[in-house]
């Protein structure tokens, strides 16, 4: 059922396709830089301050995008006892985790001269401190464990309790009172943001989307080196 | 103009910085995972090139291997 997920078959292509997709996150990250610093438009109330959100917004989507494909290739992996899920899932933690980061940053540097503090115990902050904690916890167990089925079982169990805290972090401003402001775009209903703006966010966000899919790949190909180096080591 | 992107209404060091922060740490990722895959890269070769005859054939009849060392040899 799975044979499309045998190493062999995707190295060919995952060996090939990182120089493609550093050039086309090279084009898309120059057209959407121009867009965020130099054409979009000040916001009225926040200003200048508001080209942040152009890195912010993206940061933080991709990162909880990734930690739910993790849990969900965990999962799979554990259901279709397939090895590869749990090799592709490590290979996504690492971009996850510095997006993960660059949310919280990029958030602080925000709230400095929007909300006049760098940091605040807010929901929606909170939850993506304990997001990074999360992502943090997931690496260090690859890391410490080296048995294969301990680190599969261990992983599984820190992304499926951290999953928790995702539909925790999307809801949070809606939940609470947060100092953190709603989301100002929605798939189901009318975004409340100017297509001014909404044009640089999504060339942003396809930036980043680019740039974690070939920090994936090539984590990728390295872990499947790895495998083999190994394999050498048994001839 | 150019001053006023420079000043970007008394922000420009936020921006900056927020911008700033995120380009590195792409780069650090970026090179982090590049030095990590040519490391293993390197190993793989060195371990190969140190095979027996009989053994290198016996390996290089999986496609991956011989898709690795094309790679190594391209790079």
């Amino acid at each position: 059922m799975f044979k499309i997920f045998e190493p062999s078959k995707i190295f060919q292509i995952t060996s090939k396709a990182p120089k493609y997709i550093l050039f086309l996150f090279v084009i898309v990250l120059t057209v959407g830089l121009t867009e965020a610093l130099i054409l979009s438009p000040e916001d009225y109330k926040q200003s200048d301050a508001v080209r942040i959100m152009y890195v912010h917004v993206p940061s933080a989507w991709i990162s909880l995008g990734i930690f739910s494909s993790i849990t969900f290739l965990s999962i799979s992996g554990f259901i279709f006892k397939n090895k590869n899920f749990f090799l592709i899932a490590k290979s996504l933690a690492p971009s996850g985790f510095v997006f993960n980061i660059i949310a919280l940053v990029t958030g602080a540097i925000w709230g400095k001269p929007t909300w006049g503090t760098w940091w605040a115990w807010d929901a929606r902050i909170t939850s993506m401190l304990i997001l990074a904690l999360f992502f943090a916890m997931y690496l260090v167990a690859w890391r410490i464990y080296e048995k294969e089925q301990k680190v599969f079982k261990i992983t599984t169990f820190i992304t499926v309790v951290g999953i928790i805290n995702v539909p925790i972090t999307k809801y949070s401003v809606d939940w609470w009172n947060t100092l953190h402001q709603p989301a100002s775009i929605n798939i189901l209903t009318k975004s409340s943001i100017h297509s001014s703006m909404l044009f640089p966010l999504l060339l942003m966000t396809a930036a980043f989307a680019l740039f974690s899919l070939l920090i994936f790949l090539m984590k990728y190909n390295t872990e499947l080196i790895k495998i083999k180096n190994k394999g050498l080591d048994r001839l | 103009m150019i001053n006023e992107l420079l000043f970007m209404n008394g922000y420009a060091v936020y921006v900056m910085s927020a911008f700033g922060f995120t380009l590195l740490s792409f780069l650090g990722l970026y090179m982090i995972t590049k030095l990590q895959f040519v490391k293993e890269q390197s190993k793989f070769v060195a371990k190969f090139g140190s095979l027996n005859p009989e053994k290198a054939n016996s390996a290089k009849t999986q496609r991956i291997n011989k898709e690795i060392l094309a790679n190594a040899t391209n790079n």
